[in-house]
């Protein structure tokens, strides 16, 4: 029998791209499991964590919220090339949902629309202040801008649909979804 | 030579930001901007919709109070129908919402500032988040965690699902609270108020660690505004709207909530999705007729959430939050306001105390399972607005509509968006307080970013117009240099 060795931790990332952080309040509704799940993983990139930038060699990567500016799309190739297995978290990440119903609506109009009652000059889509970032004239999924290796649909994902993919993933195993965890809304 | 730092993306807040720093040719801080950076347009795209899908469709503005949309958008409904709703679908509006108050403010004391305040400012980055806090304080972290739970579960037992249920509706409600999940929530709630007085007694134990914070993290005078009963009584649901200033001079003492517009103008600027907010009255005070100059509005800044709401009202109304908020109250002189931001921390933890006192009152009323619960009637009025306290601020949305109840125009005014100017102070003074000089440390950076964390701002609300918050600190020099960029290493 081999000696027993600690196996090293799975380096897991989150991503918030264009959405509403609800599929990161259903991972955080994983409750107590998250304490299990910290003997198992190392957290290395998340909106919840404090690093800055996407680090090299993640195991996992959730990625949640649909592709809407340059800074979402900068992010998505990162994780793409920095990550072993991408996953589509939750409807917006799959479909462009709630975020795509302003496809149908240019930018200009869009942000003219919203801002032009002032005081004060609007924000520019395409002028951005040194920081603010372009908006993308439409809303994207996130299959469209990078390779995707799994989908976790749902809005969100419930947790018992999230405790599923991630214990599969964790295991190195294949994320088959029973035939109720992979409807939409 | 003068810089700009920048902090990209600010994290552990809810959203996409970024923090910038000026810096001066002797390296003092010139400005700070807090900019958010994302834009999703739901007040545009929302035209041409049902007022009836509304609840569904804001509710998706944020998962973090997706509850908050769900009243306002409901209430807003309720005016657009000219309906009264039933007496039991309003208490279980409110139930829901003070369980939302819980698991907002618990995620947001244990779970995002809990790792500065118990792990320290200047811990190692990759460690001060709630999986390292699970490692470090195991106890703290699951007590946390239990807490927010709470909250989820009340919400999901009355909704059927914690984020995003499609309960709430125009006329009231669509499922009523059974005998079975009230005694759910009757037997969960000891071990709630146990973790709550817990907490309180942990912070005000560490309140002496933070004379730094306590002086300099968001302290000034400002406007406070929020709900209140109509006897002066801490409100999240319904009430009238007061602003008070910080000497304690009643400014408003309550305007019906539908007349927002009256007293409320929103400023814009080219470098943040975020609107301005402020109040009107005192921004144009003494002006006269002539030009305005560009950031009149400044004066009219005010501040929203638990701490404005712990402020502006007469008394709470239960009775471990009123024996709280008299200590609380003590911090500040006599008949003057608590003025410091460090205290949303305090605030937050009371205001929790508060939802799980009304929470467990109104699962003893014996009308709480009634299961009369929605009012039905089409279209009776082209104008609605619908106002409730979510747990960062006051939450507006007003709605206009065609006879086929047709979207026409929406503005909505959301909690976060309130704070932005005294976000933006809070952000100027804690970097004029830290750094003086060219080089800054990662614990500085932190330093500026719990200074957002304070108002735990929504920014997927605050970006309904708009949306996300992300952080990043640039050091820019006069001319507009870029000298320094902290990012933290992984």
């Amino acid at each position: 029998m081999p000696a027993k060795q600690t196996k090293p931790k799975i380096r897991l990332a989150t991503v918030w791209l264009g959405g509403c952080a609800g599929c990161h309040m259903s991972f955080l509704d994983l409750d107590e499991r998250l304490i299990d799940l910290a003997a198992l993983i190392e957290l290395v990139y998340s909106p919840i964590a404090d690093i800055k930038e996407f680090p090299e060699g993640v195991d996992v990567a959730l990625v949640e919220g649909a592709v809407a500016n340059m800074d979402n799309l900068k992010l998505a190739k990162e994780v793409r090339e920095r990550s072993r297995v991408v996953v589509s978290f939750g409807d917006c990440a799959v479909t462009g949902n709630v975020p795509s119903l302003r496809n149908r609506l240019g930018v200009d109009d869009l942000l003219t629309a919203v801002y032009a009652e002032g005081p004060g000059k609007h924000p520019q889509g395409d002028e951005p202040v040194g920081v603010m970032p372009q908006l993308l004239p439409k809303v994207l999924p996130l299959h469209q801008v990078i390779a995707v290796d799994a989908y976790l649909p749902g809005c969100p994902p419930d947790p018992e649909r999230i405790w599923a993919a991630v214990t599969s993933l964790l295991a190195g195993e294949p994320v088959v979804l029973k035939p109720e965890m992979r409807k939409f809304g | 030579m003068s810089k700009t730092i920048i902090i990209d993306p600010v994290t552990r807040i809810e959203g996409h930001a970024k923090i910038t720093v000026q810096l001066d040719d002797d390296g003092h801080v010139a400005d700070a901007r807090f900019h958010v950076v994302e834009f999703r347009g739901f007040e545009k795209f929302c035209e041409g919709r049902s007022f009836w899908e509304m609840p569904g469709i804001t509710a998706r503005i944020c998962g973090i109070c997706p509850v908050s949309h769900l009243m306002a958008s409901a209430k807003a409904g309720d005016a657009i129908l000219g309906v009264a709703i039933p007496p039991t679908a309003a208490k279980l509006r409110r139930l829901m919402n003070w369980a939302q108050l819980v698991q907002s403010h618990a995620l947001s004391f244990f779970h995002l500032s809990g790792p500065d305040l118990l792990m320290g400012m200047d811990s190692d980055p990759a460690k001060r988040n709630v999986m390292g806090l699970i490692e470090k304080y195991p106890d703290v972290a699951r007590n946390g965690i239990r807490l927010r739970r709470f909250g989820q579960k009340v919400i999901s037992l009355l909704g059927g699902q914690s984020i995003h249920p499609s309960w709430t509706v125009p006329g009231g409600v669509r499922e009523p609270l059974s005998d079975e999940n009230r005694s759910v929530i009757r037997r969960m709630l000891p071990e709630a108020l146990d973790i709550t007085g817990l907490a309180l007694d942990m912070l005000k134990d560490a309140l002496g660690d933070y004379r730094d914070e306590e002086t300099m993290y968001g302290n000034f005078p400002s406007l406070f505004m929020g709900l209140v009963t109509p006897e002066g009584g801490l409100e999240h649901y319904d009430g009238m709207l007061r602003m008070v200033d910080s000497d304690g001079n009643v400014l408003e003492p309550g305007i019906a909530p539908a007349r927002y517009r009256e007293i409320i103008g929103e400023a814009v600027e080219p470098w943040t999705y975020l609107k301005f907010p402020f109040y009107k009255p005192l921004a144009l005070r003494g002006r006269g007729g002539g030009e305005l100059p560009p950031d009149y509005y400044q004066a009219g800044m005010y501040r929203v959430g638990p701490l404005a709401r712990l402020n502006i009202c007469d008394f709470a109304g239960t009775p471990r939050a009123d024996a709280e908020l008299r200590e609380f109250r003590r911090m500040a002189p006599r008949g003057k306001l608590v003025t410091n931001s460090f205290h949303y921390h305090y605030a937050r933890l009371i205001e929790i105390m508060f939802c799980l006192e009304r929470i467990a009152e109104t699962v003893e009323d014996p009308s709480i399972t009634n299961d009369r619960v929605r009012s039905h009637a089409a279209v009776n009025s082209l104008v609605g607005i619908g106002v409730s306290e979510a747990p960062r601020g006051t939450l507006f949305h007003e709605y206009h509509v065609n006879e086929d109840g047709i979207l026409q125009r929406v503005n909505l005014v959301v909690a976060t968006g309130n704070n932005n100017l005294a976000m933006n102070r809070t952000v100027k003074q804690i970097a004029q307080f830290h750094i003086n000089g060219h080089k800054i440390d990662e614990g500085v950076l932190n330093r500026i970013e719990h200074g957002i964390r304070l108002y735990d701002p929504c920014l997927s609300c605050s970006t309904h117009a708009v949306g996300h918050m992300p952080m990043i600190l640039e050091l820019v020099g006069p001319d507009g240099e870029l000298l320094d960029r902290c990012v933290r290493d992984a």
